[in-house]
């Protein structure tokens, strides 16, 4: 549950999505899969609820700043010689073992990662990577358009692969 | 192409988005460039990694709640 940060608050929005399925359970339709149907209420209460966050916190939104649309490129411009091929190019994982890659300290590290992206990003790598939704599920469920649910895509897995590598070294 | 403009087009690559002649000229890229095949294996390694959040188990307290929420919804739904 990474839609919202705190452990506590994500069992509540769990709970209160989980009660709102039952309930609503008559007017499942059949037009969607019943899983989209699940996340799209998830997604609508943990929204609610990060709205009303947001208002308590008024300065959360200004310090973190959301790039999540933007151009901006996800490598290290650092990383490139002035003809823009790789100065130093990343290493090969393929020698790490399975058992590093997957081990729960790994896992920890993703976890962590994924938390601090900006929430637009959270929520389409959660939904694409963890829960498995394809892309038109995705742009369906959060009202964008397919262009940027790959650019929110991207960004969040460069910022993943950055942790990784960072951990991985 | 520059490894530089190759990193930014990966998600459009794996997501089969690219143009034909995009996708030739990355494809092209690839093929001789040993820093951005590493890159491209390191984001599906990435994408693999996020993948087994799902098998996270749900912490304890959560399932005992949720379990009794449906408990508590059949018996007052089922009268």
């Amino acid at each position: 549950m990474t839609y919202v940060r705190d452990i506590g608050v994500a069992e509540e929005v769990v709970q209160e999505a989980w009660l709102t399925c039952l309930r609503s359970l008559d007017r499942f339709e059949g037009r969607s899969s019943l899983k989209t149907w699940i996340f799209g209420i998830t997604m609508n209460v943990a929204r609610a609820r990060r709205r009303k966050e947001a208002r308590i916190l008024p300065f959360a939104s200004f310090w973190k700043r959301d790039d999540s649309d933007g151009k901006r490129p996800t490598v290290d411009p650092s990383r490139f010689g002035a003809d823009g091929m790789w100065a130093s190019g990343p290493d090969s994982w393929s020698s790490i073992p399975e058992s590093r890659v997957l081990s729960s300290e790994t896992l920890q590290r993703v976890k962590t990662a994924i938390e601090a992206l900006p929430a637009k990003q959270r929520d389409v790598i959660t939904l694409r990577d963890v829960a498995g939704l394809d892309a038109g599920e995705v742009c369906a469920l959060l009202s964008i358009t397919a262009e940027n649910q790959r650019v929110r895509l991207h960004r969040a897995r460069a910022a993943v692969r950055k942790a990784l590598e960072e951990y991985l070294r | 192409m520059t490894c530089r403009q190759v990193v930014e087009l990966m998600t459009e690559y794996l997501e089969d988005a690219l143009s034909a002649l995009d996708r030739a000229r990355f494809e092209e890229h690839i093929a001789g460039c040993d820093g951005c095949r590493a890159y491209l294996a390191q984001l599906r390694t990435t994408k693999r990694v996020v993948g087994k959040l799902a098998d996270e188990p749900i912490p304890e307290p959560l399932e005992a709640e949720l379990v009794k929420a449906f408990r508590d919804w059949r018996s007052t739904s089922q009268g």
